[in-house]
């Protein structure tokens, strides 16, 4: 009971818990998520950012993940060696490699790869732009920012990850080839040829779906960050900082999730 | 204390009746009642914090009152749906404190941004000359493929000014146009906005704490503190009294 005698009292506004705030996020992060699927069927569509978006995400990942890659397939082909030499089995070498590549590797050092550079540009960039009131001055004059920053953004990463994730398995088997030839005088044919045996269908269906959702979340994480950046410079490199951080938790969350996945699919 | 009645005014572009804000525990607007009239300048004055932002973004819909009832052009916009938002922000050009300006983007790009996305049957020809007409009005013809990290301060502000005056505004809102700019440029900014008055016949809310701009392009003043206007009239009357706050705030511009 209040046992203050004025009447015009006002209730104190009870500040959520850590739990509330929580819920409160949630529920914010679930609309922003909402929004942008209303905003991305409906016209009229941003093409030309889009596509720079897409550049921006693909092409100038390209370096970057074309040394991890490499250097990926040549240090996991080294370390691999011994344990199968015990069993005198490292002609197995390619198979365990492109295995290992395409199920596992290639997409999670894809997202990281992209989580860093990617999402905290993205995160950054947004940041900048709600801080300097460049966001409002897109909805001022009567333009829509979030389908403007957010969908391409959004669109541009969902659909580079699964490509750059393809093009790092291949950067990724020629690093182990450059491995193989060298250690065990693999001729490229029989190369090629063990890898293909070795990789199903499902292998490369379930990284495309994986890097798409990987590729989602970067996107997404990137931009809620930043669109919803706090004022100040701080607010910039936190929501650049934060995005990073969220984002490579939530990739290994969905890694674990899908490995259950694909494990029940292969059980039936 | 001025004794506009509570009642909505037909007449004005803009009417404000009993506008209501606060963040937290802090009242910044408590009661605001203005109208801005076709054809005027109505300059706004008032120290930092005291709201001035708060209130013409509340005009825009970028925040929401708590309470109070604004109308333009005859409609309400407290209770506006988004489509019936985005018509009016057509019809009102804001002018950001810090310009604002896409920096990803050259100064044309900044230009047709609004209006390839509004007026989508311009043919490319249409969209330069108006890009060109904007600029040429804001005088920085030569400046239309440089970034905006490449302009000065006055330049920027010009160019986000031009920006909205691409979309044909009837209402114009400045906030602080020239606020840390060198007196010459402040000078060539407040010949632009009464420029802009003249050519278009737009009615503009000035906000500014530069008294020498006030006094420049100033149909009227109202003055901002503790939350409400307590005095609007000419630049004459505002500061014809003995209210301390008033005579402080004048002194503070001009003996300092
Ligand atoms: N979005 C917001 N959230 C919380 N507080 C705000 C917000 N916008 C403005 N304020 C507060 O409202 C007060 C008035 O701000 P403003 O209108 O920007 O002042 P000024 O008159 O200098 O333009 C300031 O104390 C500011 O901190
Ligand atoms: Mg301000």
């Amino acid at each position: 009971m209040n046992t203050n005698t004025t009447a015009t009292t006002v209730a104190p506004v009870t500040k959520p818990g850590r739990f509330g705030r929580m819920l409160l996020t949630l529920g914010d992060v679930a609309g922003f998520v909402g929004q942008f699927f209303k905003e991305v069927v409906r016209p009229p569509y941003e093409f030309r950012e889009i596509i720079r978006q897409c550049y921006e995400v693909g092409v100038r990942s390209l370096p970057l993940i074309s040394l991890t890659g490499f250097i990926t397939g040549i240090v996991f082909t080294n370390q691999s060696r011994p344990s199968l030499a015990e069993f005198g089995a490292t002609s197995w070498l390619p198979s365990l490699i492109a295995i290992a590549l395409i199920r596992a590797l290639a997409p999670l050092v894809t997202a990281l790869i992209a989580a860093g550079r990617v999402g905290s540009n993205i995160g950054a960039e947004l940041g900048s732009m709600r801080v300097t009131e460049q966001i409002d001055a897109m909805e001022v004059s009567a333009t829509n920012p979030f389908k403007f920053l957010v969908v391409t953004r959004v669109l541009a990463t969902t659909f580079m990850l699964p490509t750059l994730m393809v093009y790092t398995v291949f950067v990724g088997l020629l690093g182990a080839f450059v491995n193989v030839s060298q250690g065990e005088g693999t001729s490229f044919l029989t190369f090629i040829n063990q890898v293909f045996e070795a990789i199903s269908f499902l292998d490369i269906f379930s990284s495309l779906i994986k890097t798409f959702v990987f590729g989602f979340t970067i996107g997404m994480v990137g931009c809620y960050k930043g669109y919803n950046s706090s004022k100040g410079t701080e607010g910039v490199g936190k929501a650049a900082n934060s995005a990073v951080v969220t984002t490579m938790f939530l990739v290994f969350i969905e890694e674990l999730l899908s490995l259950q996945i694909v494990n029940a699919i292969r059980a039936v | 204390m001025d004794n506009q009645k509570r009642t909505m005014n037909t007449d004005a572009v803009i009417s404000i009746r009993d506008l209501r804000i606060s963040f937290g525990e802090y009242h910044v607007l408590r009661g605001v009642d203005l109208d801005l009239y076709q054809g005027e300048n109505l300059v706004v004055l008032g120290r930092s914090g005291t709201g001035k932002s708060v209130l013409i973004k509340i005009l825009v819909g970028l925040l929401k009152a708590d309470a109070g009832t604004i109308s333009a052009f005859g409609q309400r916009v407290d209770t506006m749906s988004k489509k019936e938002l985005d018509d009016l922000r057509l019809k009102i050009g804001f002018s950001f404190q810090n310009s604002a300006l896409y920096d990803s983007m050259t100064v044309r790009e900044n230009l047709e941004f609004p209006l390839v996305r509004n007026a989508r049957n311009l043919s490319r020809g249409d969209i330069d000359r108006a890009v060109e007409e904007a600029l040429e009005n804001v005088g920085l013809s030569q400046t239309i493929n440089q970034m905006p990290s490449e302009l000065s301060g006055g330049q920027r502000k010009r160019i986000g000014i031009a920006r909205t005056l691409i979309l044909k505004p009837d209402v114009m809102l400045y906030d602080e146009p020239t606020a840390g700019l060198d007196p010459i440029t402040c000078i060539d900014i407040n010949n632009l906005i009464n420029e802009v008055k003249e050519r278009y016949n737009t009615s503009s809310i000035v906000i500014t704490h530069d008294l020498t701009c006030a006094k420049a392009v100033g149909d009227r003043v109202a003055m901002l503190f503790d939350g409400q206007f307590q005095r609007v009239g000419t630049f004459d009357e505002v500061f014809d009294t003995d209210d301390e706050r008033v005579q402080q705030f004048y002194h503070y511009n001009f003996v300092e």
